[in-house]
């Protein structure tokens, strides 16, 4: 499969604060790309750059195969973006909306009435054209947005956090989007804070203050980046808990996950029981579960964010 | 130019999607026009003079009556010390005050000269100024009546000494109202505000709301885009200037005597700069209200204080007086007085036109490189 974007050590610094910090990556096409990292990680100063919104202090990067920083005019007529506000003008009425962003694309004619249809169906939208934006509610706006951002059916749609603030259904509906997109050829390059959405993509980067610490398929990621076992220990009194299993010669990382605490082991380990004696020495601490776990995205980003920190 | 239309069109939409502001948008000049039309009134018509008669004769009476039934002057006291007139003139009560000292009518009588004293209250330095003006014609006047009535008596026939009067006529303003000067000039200010401030409003607004970088993705070129905006300001601009000289006919009976088309096109070359302004200070902003702070007062005030809307540019030190030649308000202020007041046209103004859309350019050409 061919490439759809090429990053090149891309860069960006805004005065010596730098955002993105030298970040190179592939995004095959068709495919589903998740761009994840913690608020204020670089993710949408690196869409921006690729979209041609800002310009880059280093390095470039060929998006449909065109470089950002001598044929942007190009990258523009193949890409569509929706920015992490989903952007739409709230006193306009849906249709206006339409085509005003079909009229910028410069669809016109039976073009513009077909991809309007389209638009109005993603979104639920049919028979609800004159109905004022501000009035739409949350999932149905973000359908909308989406719709219009790929109104010119481009190569690549840029997805700035498209499900935040969104409820659990709707987002759920707006990945069966995505993936419809998908099979229809469009590359997807998506920035998500919902782990359990990153397990819908293709692939994924990883990206902790402005640089990338992290690269592969959610499955990749689980295997490369994870070599230790993973246990989950559901008990009371987990700040305690947490407190005894930190200093353990057998613990080599703990974190809180919900009420439970995840830890993984070393060569020191050996069983269970070892885990469950340690805890018990302290009589408020009651244990209900200790058991073996697949590990999760947020387990990997956890490890590597810390061992990042370090 | 299709794409230009759909910015164009959406512009619209929104104006209608907001009745009420578009309600101010074409009342606000009006009721503006109204309030600057009276408020700028300038003339100097009821000066308060206070007296102080220390000679209580027929001749000081009669002096003292030539200016309470003049126009300019309103006698609201009599006093019989200094101290009442220095009080009167610290709190504002009254402008001047008349001194009439004690041997005024004998000294007349014996033909010689006799002083009189007037105390102005010079902060104002225009007011009191005009207001000695006043003084002393009704003086020189009085003086001069004196005089004939003293030829007439003694039987004298020489003829009073041929004098020089100068009849001053004013053209343009015959009755040199400051209101005739001023109303024009408020054409050329709302014109300003308008699409100065509206369309840095406009362009922030979609900045906040995230748009604009929807747009910017777009393969749309900046300068459609700075078009597409423009166009339905200046359009509201010119709706407004229209507005705003039927207005100035109705309510001031002031009239166009130039041609209403050199007018407009003015006002067009000069909204060039408003609206390259207006998108100026939108790049340089992030939220509408720091656009409207950089608008009024880093462009508007000093524009409309450099423009020559209210004070003379040639009585400005000469350091500002080089500083107005960038303010294009300056040039479409002689452009909009001179068309309206005096009906001159192209060969009178076309140095001023050609400033107006030179510096229009300017800006403009700086603006498309910002997107
Ligand atoms: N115009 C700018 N000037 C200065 N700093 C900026 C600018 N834009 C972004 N930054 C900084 O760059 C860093 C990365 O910002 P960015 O918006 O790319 O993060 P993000 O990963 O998208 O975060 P979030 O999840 O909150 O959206 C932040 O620390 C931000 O403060
Ligand atoms: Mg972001």
């Amino acid at each position: 499969m061919m490439n759809s974007i090429t990053i090149n050590n891309l860069t960006k610094r805004f005065g010596n604060f730098t955002s993105v910090d030298s970040i190179s990556f592939d995004v095959k096409e068709g495919e589903i790309f998740g761009f994840l990292g913690a608020n204020g990680a670089g993710k949408t100063t690196t869409i921006k750059m690729l979209c041609g919104i800002l310009s880059p202090t280093e390095g470039d990067a060929l998006v449909a195969g065109f470089s950002i920083k001598k044929e942007p005019n190009k990258v523009k007529l193949n890409i569509g973006y929706m920015s992490q506000r989903f952007s739409l003008y709230n006193d306009l009425t849906v249709e206006e909306n339409i085509n005003f962003f079909g009229g910028i694309y410069g669809l016109n004619g039976s073009r513009l009435l077909e991809r309007k249809q389209w638009v109005l169906k993603i979104a639920n939208l049919n028979g609800k054209e004159n109905l004022l934006t501000a009035s739409l509610p949350g999932g149905i706006k973000q359908r909308l947005a989406l719709g219009t951002a790929v109104i010119h059916r481009p190569k690549i749609v840029f997805l700035d956090e498209p499900t935040s603030g969104v409820d659990p259904i709707s987002r759920r509906n707006f990945w069966d989007l995505i993936h419809n997109l998908s099979s229809d050829g469009i590359t997807v390059f998506v920035t998500t804070h919902y782990l359990e959405e990153a397990e819908f993509c293709n692939n994924i980067i990883l990206i902790n203050a402005g640089k990338l610490i992290a690269e592969g398929s959610s499955k990749e990621l689980k295997t490369n980046y994870l070599k230790n076992d993973l246990y989950e220990i559901e008990c009371s009194n987990v700040v305690d808990a947490l407190e005894i299993l930190e200093v353990q010669n057998f613990v080599e990382e703990t974190s809180i996950f919900g009420n439970n605490i995840h830890i993984s082991v070393n060569r020191n380990f050996s069983s269970t029981q070892q885990i469950e004696s340690v805890l018990l020495s302290n009589k408020d601490i009651k244990i209900s579960r200790v058991n073996k776990i697949v590990p999760t995205l947020e387990d990997v980003f956890i490890h590597l964010l810390e061992r990042d920190k370090k | 130019m299709k794409t230009i239309l759909h910015i164009i069109k959406k512009e619209f939409q929104q104006f209608k999607r907001d009745p009420k502001m578009f309600g101010i948008i074409l009342l606000a000049p009006v009721i503006q026009l109204i309030f600057l039309g009276y408020a700028v009134n300038m003339d100097i018509e009821h000066v308060t003079a206070v007296v102080f008669d220390q000679d209580h004769s027929q001749t000081s009476r009669e002096y003292i009556n030539k200016f309470s039934s003049s126009n300019y002057f309103e006698i609201v006291d009599y006093v019989d010390n200094y101290d009442d007139i220095q009080s009167h003139l610290e709190n504002g009560s009254a402008t001047l005050g008349i001194v009439i000292p004690n041997e005024f009518e004998k000294n007349i009588g014996r033909n010689r000269t006799t002083p009189l004293q007037i105390i102005f209250d010079g902060s104002d330095g225009n007011k009191a100024s005009i207001s000695a003006g006043y003084v002393m014609s009704i003086t020189n006047k009085f003086a001069r009546n004196i005089l004939m009535d003293y030829r007439n008596k003694t039987g004298q026939k020489i003829s009073p000494v041929g004098s020089i009067e100068a009849e001053v006529r004013a053209w343009y303003n015959p009755e040199l109202k400051t209101r005739v000067f001023m109303v024009p000039a408020i054409v050329g200010l709302l014109l300003s505000v308008i699409t100065l401030i509206l369309t840095s409003l406009a362009i922030v607004k979609e900045k906040e709301i995230g748009t604009l970088e929807q747009i910017i993705v777009s393969p749309i070129k900046p300068l459609q885009l700075i078009l597409g905006k423009l166009i339905p300001f200046a359009i509201l601009g010119f709706v407004v200037v229209g507005i705003i000289l039927t207005a100035m006919t109705f309510i001031f009976g002031i009239y166009t005597r130039g041609s209403f088309t050199f007018l407009f096109f003015s006002a067009f070359l000069y909204t060039l700069s408003t609206l390259g302004f207006g998108i100026l200070v939108s790049t340089l902003s992030r939220t509408q209200q720091q656009a409207m702070m950089l608008a009024i007062f880093v462009v508007l005030m000093p524009m409309i204080f450099l423009s020559g809307f209210a004070f003379p540019i040639e009585n400005m030190p000469q350091f500002i007086q080089w500083l107005t030649y960038v303010v294009p308000l300056r040039y479409f202020m002689t452009i909009i007085r001179g068309v309206i007041l005096k009906g001159v046209g192209f060969s009178e103004l076309w140095l001023e036109l050609l400033a107006l859309f030179s510096m229009g350019m300017a800006v403009l050409t700086r603006d498309s490189s910002y997107f």
